[in-house]
This record gives structure tokens, C-alpha cells and sequence, in this order.
């Protein structure tokens, strides 16, 4: 009798618990901004830099400036583990929260996004893809409710040969070498391939791919196949604990490190610290986001959050992810920001953002009025651009922080571009979308 | 007193066999349905629709798969994601291939391929046995998506190889809202468990069971063991790959090979065992646990934070819900072995009785 | 034919790595015939502790070790007084599950205390190939490698002694044959599995440490348990020796089919080649290595 009564009142409380979820609103009147985070699991330490960060910048916004033009901002974090389906379980939950819905939805991964490519534009809930995700969402004729703003991963993969090129002194010089890709092998991991693969074409490279199984701790064989190959370059596509186990087994297995290029998502500290001394001055990452905390956005969190007690964790500050975080966050916030111009000092739906996404111009001007200086580069999003920079800007480890290591440049944005439209319509063939730019 | 089967007499064997014996059960059975049916598409919000029913009715179809090979055959396995895998994406690629293919046919057709890489990855069970077999079944679950991401046709060529699923379209008529697809799902959930339950009591359910409990002594009375592990690895995964359909067509609409992975497998196990080995009831008691479990611990920690105006730090939510998750599964598995199913069965004895006990 | 031999070492080096997880398990399966999966649980809870303590409170190697080990003693006799003992006598499966559930929980736990942070770990071994080596024969074989082939190697020698000389390894084989016949000559089985289980816990931390040197402590740890899992379909679940040996073949196979195999199908093999090739070896002799045939009865 006594397990069944323990049991049944159990069952009993999860009952009432799940009727009541919606019970609970959130204060009207502010702008909700819903975020599907992950703190757990293998990825957890990446994500929670970049949502400690993107929090942050909210509870700023909150603290500083009393909201965006007087329309105080609330949130909500829900847990979906880096996991697809809890992913959209989170996006459903989030979705009904309030009358203007999430603002917009940063996924934080690439199989979310796929999962909410056709809910979102039912629901006109704009994607905020930081960078990853769908990368010939840059059309917005095509796509017109994802973006994926800063530079996506084909202008970072074109960013990273040409940087490649410029350190070998030209990218004619680039013909006859060979470039390993050692990468993550899961759809984000392969992501970069069909441009790579244009790139070694075009400039007579020889790229060789090797793949990292998921979650990559364990990368002998690798670096000694890639050993044997004896690259003059390796690019690094990681993610988690595949980068630090990357640069340790590199240093064990020995080629050129000096000689290696990553993805923003290759070289969080977290894990570049993990390596240790395996990683000191030697290797290169594309970012879209300066690490540091000499921002003077970043000295406001600091005195107008953290010393008020209300951050998240003053350990992440000036993170690679954590700085990424607050870029996210700033994005949307002058989404709502420049949609409020157009529709008035309200809390603002998600098709209002998304109007405000798609006419974002942060310039060199605004971006200092905001303090963020040089994070990020300067940002321009329109119908057809989607994408809003594609700038890159490498930096260098030096056994403590990442020092800048290159001025802002650019990829093949010639090559992206044509690659672009050409995925792009492929899609809007196989979903019988007509190409168009939305009103209003 | 409620419960009371007194006075309800058989007159002919077919009565005896029927489905439902007693007569509370058949119309508690219909009212049930009725609710299922009418009841809640008038009633539930998408939220409850999207986020909560389809997928408990999905992994309800994936653990009573799992139920009949672990629960009835006795085979541990530890393979279900990527059998459900399988079913997906046959069924995309049945549909994508194959023009004007009906959906149900690609969905039975789908879950014809996963039953016959079941019986390829069911091979191992005639030699292995116990745990080893379980580890084994792991081959399926690290092979299976694999091949999936490696072959590129199989995703259509799509560079990360997710693939989006094409619009559910039955004589006509699209499937597309949340109420819609949820008709859909349950509709073909009924006349699965339907299926499965008198499967079971069928000769080869039986033999099943004679081969779980023993499989040398089922040999012995003349079972044939091989022919009837082989049928329940194929007709299990039969049910997973047709899970496998739904759970991408039906609910999430984009899916990718490493989304059907070890957690998701697990996942399916718990629910067999919160719901009860050896029970069709119990495949729908513990998906309605698992999948509720998690989305009311989440809402419960971070309203009850709200509530209380404690500020948790965001994280500790997800930290403590696994915390929690894990110490349910051990508190049910010590104070009720059997699963929900048999607390049912106790309640329902209770009830026979109730309110005068004497 | 240099590359050959560079991979196969390489390969029989990380295959110790495996068995050292390995071994865990198999404490666990021959004292009370429980399927641990939280086993790869308690590998990231043990060095989690450890680097945990090492962080807050400054400690050095051997006492943060102490603290370690304390905690890991202490989550063995927890779980098997509040979790396997009132579940003695249930089915297998049911105790499996039960680890299952273990190993969230523990999974989560960890992370509450320690926070989600990656932490590095020096052990003061420089994870660098070997120089005369390589000067000698052009062979990277890591330093770090060979020392955690020789931990491992000492530990399994303990281990064998601690079995075979010992009153309690004694009492632990006894059990293993029967629980009934050893209750009834006056064995304690509580005890003796708290002490199987305090015994696990030290073997975890042990390949916590090692493998949290490499790359770092992180939830990505817990992986580390499936890895373990072919090297015991191979080498027998209840053989400390299967394990050892299983572990060399599935690290030295796995290594060589990747460095083989993955190019020409231009993909990597690793996640599950180590399962089929135990799957296959199963089928040929499906009590394992050095597993023990089971005899059926009617």
C-alpha cells in the first residue's frame, strides 16, 4: 500500500505541475525574450558562456537603460541539452508564453535550426542564427524568416584560406600545397565542404578531410594520418572537447601548429585552456567576436550588473563565448529596437522583428555609441543579405588570452554568393517557395 | 464496488477471449478513445498538441516496439533509436523517389526496411545472449546513423544530412496543423496497439514468452527459437521504424541521423521499465511519464524559482532536473519493480473492493 | 611499414587507456553480478572531485587525491545501501536500469557541485612523444601513454593480488560463485560489496585522472564508459584479465582500421567499429575471451 499511495501522489503533483505550466505569466507590458539554452551535457561549457553572456546584456539593457526606449525586456531560459527534439520542445513552450511571442529564437545549434526552419515562418518567429545553422539562409527572398547574421560558415571556411593565403604570401601561392581539414563529423561538421571543396578547385590545393567521431576525445589515429600526409595547413572544424583533444594530440603527434586555422567555434578558452600548454602561440582562429573585456559595454556589465549582484558568473566575462553571447543579445535588442521606430514604443511581435532584423544597420558609429568598438564588424542586413557582414577577424593564443592576430577581411564573397543563390533556389524548388522580399 | 466483474458471466469461448472480459474495461476503453479523439482536439492548445501529446503518442509506438522484443521475447536492446532511424528515413526517401507514393504506404514501407534490418541486427541474438547481446545491440545504435550521415543519398545529397520531411498528404487531404497530426498519429497508434495486443496472444506471443522465461525448456516443448526471436526482432523494429516515420513527419518535420542517438534509445528503455516489462498498457504509462517527467521538472524549478523569487543560477535548473530524473527512475525501479502497469493492476484490485473493503 | 607499427602502438597504448575503464566494470559484474553502467558516471565524478578540490581549496596532488577517494568510497557504500540493497533478488535487467538511473543522477550531482566549467589537470607528465624514439626509429610514441599503460599494469597486478592473497579478495570470489553458499559460510555480502563498490570507485578515480590529464575534465568524460563497453563483450564481463587483453586488441584494431579503412570510404569508422568487431568476435565465441561457458539446464 505504501509504494502505491508514494506513487500516486507523485503522479498526482506531476499531473497538476504540467496543467499549471501556463499558469504563471510573465509581467506585461515588457518585451519576452525567449532562449532555448543548453548548460549540460557535452556542449554545456560552451553554452553556458554564450547564454551567461547573452543574459547578461539583457539584465544591462534592464539595469543601464530601463529597457529598450522605456519597454523594460524579460526572459525565460529553457534547457534543451544541445538536443534537437527537446530543442523544438523548448521553441513550442516558449512560443505561447505571451502575447508577442519570443522576440526571436537564437538556436545555438545547427539541428535545431534545421528543426525550425518550417515552424518558424507559421509562427512569424524570426531565427537569429549567430553565425552556424542553414548557411544559404543568407537569401531572404528565400528565407525570409532566418538569419544568419555576422558571417556564416562559408564565409568563414573562404575567410580562413585566404588568411591562409596571405600568410603564405598570396593565395597563387596556395596552389600545389595541401590543407587537412580535421573536422567534426556531424552536420555541422560538414557544413563547410562543398565550399572548401570549390575553394581547392579554384586554387589548386590539395585538401584532404578527416573526421572526427563525435564527441571527439580520442584523436590519435587522426593526427598520425594527418602526420603522414604532412599538410602545410590544418583547419581546424571542432567543437567541444574535440578542440582541446585536438591541440593536445597535435602536440603529441607533432606537425606544425603555427601552421593550424579553426572556426569561431574551434577556440572557446575553455577549452584552449584544457589543452594547456599544448596550445600556446600556436594557432588561428576565425571569429566574428573579439574576445576581452576592454569594451567599454563590457565595463558596463561589469559595474552595472556584476556589482549589483545580478550576473551570471563574473568567471566568463570577456570570454570568446561570453563577448558572443552579448553580441547575440545586442543584435536583438536593436532589432526591437529599429522595429520600434516603425511601430511605436511597444513590446514588439515577432514579425515586427524581424522587419527590424532584416533594416539593422550598425555602423562603426552606432557600434561605439553601443560600446562594443571593434567585437564586431560593422553590420548592414538587407533582403538579399541576410547575412549582414561576413567579415572575419583571426586571433592568436597566446597561453593566457587570445590576441588579435588580423584586421577584419572577408572570404570569397563572390564564390559564397553564387554558392548561396544556387543552394537557395534549389530549396525554394524542392518547397515550391517563390522568392520574394516580405513587406512590412 | 466501481470495479465489480459479479454477475458478468461468459456463455461462449469467444466471450471468454474477448479482448476487454470485463465490461468496465470495454467502456472505460471507449470513453478513453472518445476522449482521445474528440475530446482533445476540441480542447488542448498546440502547446499540449505539438510539444506534449504527439511525442507521447510516438515513443508510446517506439516502446511498445521495444516491448515486444524485451518485454515478450526477452532481448535486451539498446538499438531502438537507430531503428527508428531507419524508419525516417525510408520513409523520406520512399516519398522523395517514389512519386505520388501514398504517406501510409511509404510508413508501412518504412517500416517493413527497419524490420528487415532488424532481423540482420536480431542475427546475433541466436548465439548471444543476456547483457552481451544488449552490448551488441550497441553495433546497431553507433552503425546505423552512421551509414545514415555517411551515404549521402540517403539525405538527398544535403551537405549536413539532415533531411526535412515533405507534407503529410492522405487522398487529398493535408495533414498539416497540430491538430491534424495528432488525429493522424493516434489514429495509427490505436490500430498498432491494437495489433500488438493481440499479437501477443497469439501462438506466437506465446512463444515468445516460453522462449524469455526459458529459452532451452521452450526448445525442448518444441518452439522454435530461432523463428521466433527472428519475428520479434522484425516485428518490433517494424514498430520503431514506423515510430521513426511519425516522429519525423509528424513531430519534429526535420530530422538528423545523430538526433536518433544512445540518450534517445535510452530514453525508450525507461519507459519500458517505468511503464512495466511484458505490458502494452505499460508502453503508454511510462511514454506518458518520460515525456511529461522532464517539461514538468523544467517548469516546476524555474516557476517554483520565480515563485519563491529565488534567482537559481540558470544551469542549476538543468543540473538539478537531471539530479532529479535520475533519483526518480532508481526510487521507482527500488519501490515498484513492475512498473506502472502493475500499480494499475493493484488499483484496480483495490477498486474491486472499494469503498467497503470487508 | 614504420607507419604500421607507429599505429599499432599507439593503438595497444590507448587500448590500456580503455581497460582501465574497463576494469571497473568488471570489479562490479564478478563480486555481485550488477551491470554497472554509471561506471563512466563515476569516472567524470571522481575526477571532477579531485579537480574540484584542487581548485577551491588549493590542495595539492596526494590530499585533493584522499579527498577524492573519500568521496568516492563513500558514493560506493551510498548506493549499494540505499540502491542495490532493497533490490537484491530482482532480475538483471532491473539492477542495469538502476545504474542507468545511477548515472544521471551522479552525472547531474557532479555538475551541481562543480559547475559546468572544463578544468585542466597536470599530472606533471608532458604529453609529448618520446625524443629517442623518435630520433631513432621516426615513431611518435607519447610519453604520457606509456605511463598510463604502466599505472594500469600496476593497478591490475594489485588488483590480481589483492584477489588472490587477501581474506577480502577471498571473500569477493566467493560471492562471485555464489551468493547464497557464501552468506552461509559466514561471508558479509553487505560489506564485502561496499567494499566492491569502494574498490570501483578507486579504479574510476584512477581513470579519471588519466584521462582527464588528456583532454581535460569535462561531462565528455562519460563517454569514455562506451568505449569500455566492446572491450568487455571481448574480453569476458567478469576477467580482469579479459579486460586487459580485450583492451589492447579493440585499441589496437580500432586504431589501425581508422588509419586504414577511413580513407578510402572517406569516413570515420571509429564510433562503432569497436562493437562490430566484438559483435563479430561474439559470434564466433559468444561467452567472450575469457568469459565462462554457460552450462543450461532445464
Amino acid at each position: 500500500m505504501k509504494p502505491l499511495r508514494a506513487i500516486a501522489a507523485l503522479l498526482l503533483a506531476v499531473a497538476a505541475g504540467a496543467l499549471s505550466t501556463q499558469v504563471i505569466a510573465q509581467a506585461a507590458g515588457t518585451q519576452f525574450i525567449g532562449i532555448t539554452g543548453y548548460r549540460v551535457g557535452p556542449y554545456g561549457p560552451n553554452g553556458a558562456a554564450f547564454f551567461t553572456g547573452f543574459i547578461d546584456y539583457l539584465e544591462l539593457v534592464n539595469q543601464r537603460d530601463g529597457g529598450v526606449n522605456g519597454v523594460k525586456l524579460s526572459w525565460e531560459e529553457c534547457e534543451t541539452e544541445y538536443n534537437t527534439a527537446k530543442g523544438l520542445e523548448c521553441y513550442e513552450r516558449l512560443k505561447t508564453r505571451t502575447a508577442t511571442g519570443p522576440t526571436a529564437i537564437h538556436p545555438m545549434s545547427t539541428g535545431i535550426t534545421y528543426g525550425l526552419l518550417d515552424k518558424a515562418p507559421e509562427d512569424k518567429i524570426p531565427l537569429i542564427t549567430l553565425g552556424y545553422g542553414r548557411t544559404d539562409a543568407v537569401d531572404g527572398r528565400v528565407f525570409p524568416w532566418v538569419f544568419p547574421i555576422l558571417s556564416n560558415y562559408w564565409s568563414a571556411a573562404t575567410g580562413i584560406v585566404n588568411f591562409i593565403g596571405e600568410q603564405e604570401g598570396g593565395l597563387a601561392k596556395l596552389k600545389g600545397k595541401k590543407i587537412v581539414l580535421l573536422y567534426h563529423d556531424s552536420a555541422y561538421g560538414k557544413e563547410p565542404h562543398p565550399v572548401l571543396e570549390a575553394e581547392a578547385k579554384k586554387h589548386g590545393f590539395d585538401l584532404v578531410m578527416v573526421p572526427v567521431p563525435h564527441p571527439g576525445n580520442e584523436q590519435q589515429s587522426q593526427w598520425l594520418q594527418i602526420r603522414r600526409e604532412r599538410p602545410d595547413w590544418v583547419i581546424l572544424w571542432g567543437w567541444g572537447v574535440m578542440n582541446a583533444t585536438a591541440l593536445k594530440t597535435a602536440q603529441k603527434v607533432g606537425p606544425p601548429r603555427d601552421k593550424m586555422a579553426g572556426n569561431w567555434r574551434a577556440g572557446p578558452e575553455i577549452e584552449t585552456e584544457a589543452a594547456g600548454a599544448a596550445a600556446a602561440n600556436e594557432n588561428n582562429t576565425a571569429r566574428q567576436t573579439r574576445a576581452g573585456t576592454d569594451f567599454p559595454v563590457v565595463q558596463d556589465v561589469l559595474k552595472h550588473v556584476y556589482a549589483s549582484g545580478k550576473g551570471g558568473n563574473k568567471s566568463l566575462v570577456g570570454t570568446v563565448l561570453w563577448n558572443r553571447g552579448m553580441a547575440a543579445a545586442m543584435i536583438t535588442v536593436e532589432a526591437v529596437r529599429t522595429a520600434q521606430a516603425k511601430y511605436g514604443k511597444k513590446p514588439m511581435s515577432g514579425a515586427q522583428v524581424r522587419w527590424g532584423l532584416e533594416n539593422l544597420n550598425l555602423d562603426q558609429k552606432r557600434l561605439d555609441q553601443l560600446g562594443f568598438g571593434s567585437m564586431i564588424p560593422t553590420l548592414a542586413v538587407s533582403c538579399t543579405d541576410h547575412e549582414g557582414s561576413g567579415l572575419v577577424r583571426f586571433q592568436q593564443w597566446d597561453g593566457k588570452r587570445w590576441k588579435t592576430a588580423s584586421q577584419w577581411m572577408s572570404g570569397d564573397r563572390a564564390l559564397v554568393k553564387k554558392m548561396v543563390q544556387e543552394s537557395a533556389a534549389q530549396y525554394a524548388k524542392e518547397k515550391g517557395i517563390k522568392p520574394a522580399c516580405l513587406k512590412g | 464496488m466501481l470495479y465489480r466483474e459479479a454477475g458478468q458471466f461468459k456463455s461462449s469461448y469467444a466471450e471468454d477471449q474477448a479482448l476487454f472480459p470485463i465490461r468496465q474495461d470495454r467502456y472505460g476503453m471507449l470513453v478513453l478513445l472518445a476522449i482521445a479523439f474528440v475530446g482533445v482536439p476540441l480542447f488542448a492548445s498546440d502547446y499540449w498538441l505539438t510539444a506534449i501529446l504527439v511525442p507521447f503518442l510516438v515513443f508510446s509506438l517506439a516502446a511498445l516496439g521495444l516491448n515486444i522484443l524485451t518485454g515478450y521475447a526477452g532481448q535486451l536492446s539498446l538499438g531502438t533509436a537507430a531503428f527508428m532511424a531507419v524508419g525516417a528515413f525510408a520513409a523520406y526517401n520512399f516519398e522523395l523517389r517514389v512519386p505520388g507514393l501514398p504517406v501510409l504506404v511509404s510508413f508501412v514501407l518504412a517500416g517493413l526496411v527497419a524490420a528487415l534490418v532488424g532481423i540482420a541486427f536480431g542475427l546475433p541474438s541466436l548465439r548471444i545472449r543476456g547483457f552481451y547481446l544488449a552490448v551488441a545491440t550497441l553495433a546497431a545504435q553507433f552503425f546505423i546513423p552512421w551509414l545514415l550521415v555517411k551515404v549521402s543519398w540517403f539525405s538527398n545529397y544535403s551537405a549536413s544530412g539532415v533531411i526535412t520531411t515533405q507534407p503529410i498528404e492522405i487522398l487529398g487531404f493535408v495533414f498539416d496543423s497540430p491538430t491534424r497530426k495528432y488525429l493522424l498519429v493516434l489514429a495509427i497508434v490505436c490500430v498498432l496497439a491494437l495489433a500488438a495486443k493481440n499479437l501477443v496472444r497469439s501462438s506466437i506471443g506465446r512463444a515468445w514468452m516460453a522462449v524469455r522465461d526459458m529459452d532451452v525448456a521452450a526448445e525442448v516443448i518444441g518452439i522454435r527459437i530461432v523463428r521466433a526471436k527472428l519475428i520479434a526482432f522484425a516485428v518490433s523494429s517494424f514498430y520503431c521504424g514506423i515510430a521513426g516515420a511519425l516522429y519525423a513527419y509528424a513531430y519534429l518535420g526535420s530530422v538528423e541521423p545523430d538526433g536518433f542517438n544512445l540518450d534517445l534509445s535510452f530514453r525508450i528503455l525507461f519507459m519500458i521499465i517505468i511503464g512495466g516489462v511484458g505490458s502494452i498498457l505499460g508502453s503508454f504509462l511510462g511514454a506518458a511519464f518520460i515525456t511529461v517527467l522532464p517539461i514538468f521538472l523544467d517548469v516546476l524549478l524555474t516557476d517554483g524559482a520565480h515563485l519563491f523569487n529565488l534567482s537559481l543560477p540558470a544551469g542549476v535548473t538543468s543540473m538539478a532536473q537531471l539530479v532529479v530524473f535520475g533519483g526518480l527512475i532508481i526510487f521507482f525501479l527500488i519501490v515498484e519493480p513492475h512498473g506502472l502497469a502493475r500499480l494499475w493492476q493493484i488499483a484496480k484490485e483495490k477498486l474491486r473492493l472499494w469503498p467497503f473493503p470487508h | 611499414m614504420t607507419f604500421f607499427f607507429e599505429v599499432l602502438i599507439g593503438g595497444l597504448l590507448a587500448g590500456v587507456m580503455y581497460s582501465l575503464v574497463a576494469l571497473g566494470f568488471v570489479l562490479i559484474y564478478k563480486a555481485s553480478g550488477v551491470f554497472n553502467f554509471a561506471q563512466g558516471a563515476m569516472v567524470f565524478f571522481a575526477a571532477l572531485t579531485f579537480v574540484g578540490v584542487q581548485e577551491q581549496f588549493g590542495l595539492s596532488f596526494w590530499p585533493a587525491f584522499a579527498v577524492a577517494l573519500g568521496a568516492m568510497v563513500l558514493l560506493g557504500v551510498l548506493t549499494e545501501k540505499i540502491v542495490l540493497r532493497p533490490l537484491v533478488n530482482q532480475p538483471q535487467i532491473t539492477l542495469f536500469m538502476v545504474t542507468i538511473g545511477l548515472a544521471f543522477f551522479i552525472e547531474g550531482l557532479a555538475q551541481l557541485v562543480w559547475g559546468t566549467n572544463v578544468y585542466p589537470l597536470n599530472l606533471g607528465i608532458r604529453d609529448e612523444p618520446i625524443e629517442a624514439i623518435l630520433e631513432n626509429f621516426d615513431m611518435v610514441i607519447s610519453r604520457f601513454d606509456l605511463v598510463a599503460a604502466l599505472v594500469a599494469g600496476v593497478l591490475v597486478a594489485v588488483l590480481a593480488v589483492f584477489f588472490q592473497v587477501t581474506k577480502i579478495g577471498r571473500a569477493l570470489r566467493a560471492v562471485a560463485d555464489d551468493h547464497q553458499a557464501a552468506l552461509s559460510v559466514g561471508i558479509p555480502l553487505k560489506t564485502i560489496w561496499a567494499i566492491v563498490w569502494s574498490v570501483a570507485g578507486f579504479v574510476a578515480l584512477v581513470a579519471g585522472l588519466m584521462w582527464g590529464a588528456r583532454n581535460g575534465v569535462q561531462f565528455a568524460l562519460t563517454f569514455v564508459a562506451l568505449k569500455a563497453l566492446p572491450v568487455l563483450i571481448l574480453g569476458g564481463f567478469a576477467s580482469v584479465l579479459g579486460a586487459v587483453v580485450g583492451g589492447l586488441i579493440i585499441g589496437a584494431l580500432e586504431k589501425l582500421a581508422a588509419v586504414y579503412i577511413d580513407p578510402p570510404i572517406r569516413g570515420g569508422i571509429e564510433s562503432w567499429f569497436a562493437y562490430v568487431a566484438a559483435l563479430l568476435f561474439l559470434l564466433v565465441r559468444p561467452e567472450g575471451l575469457f568469459g565462462e561457458r554457460r552450462i543450461d539446464r532445464v
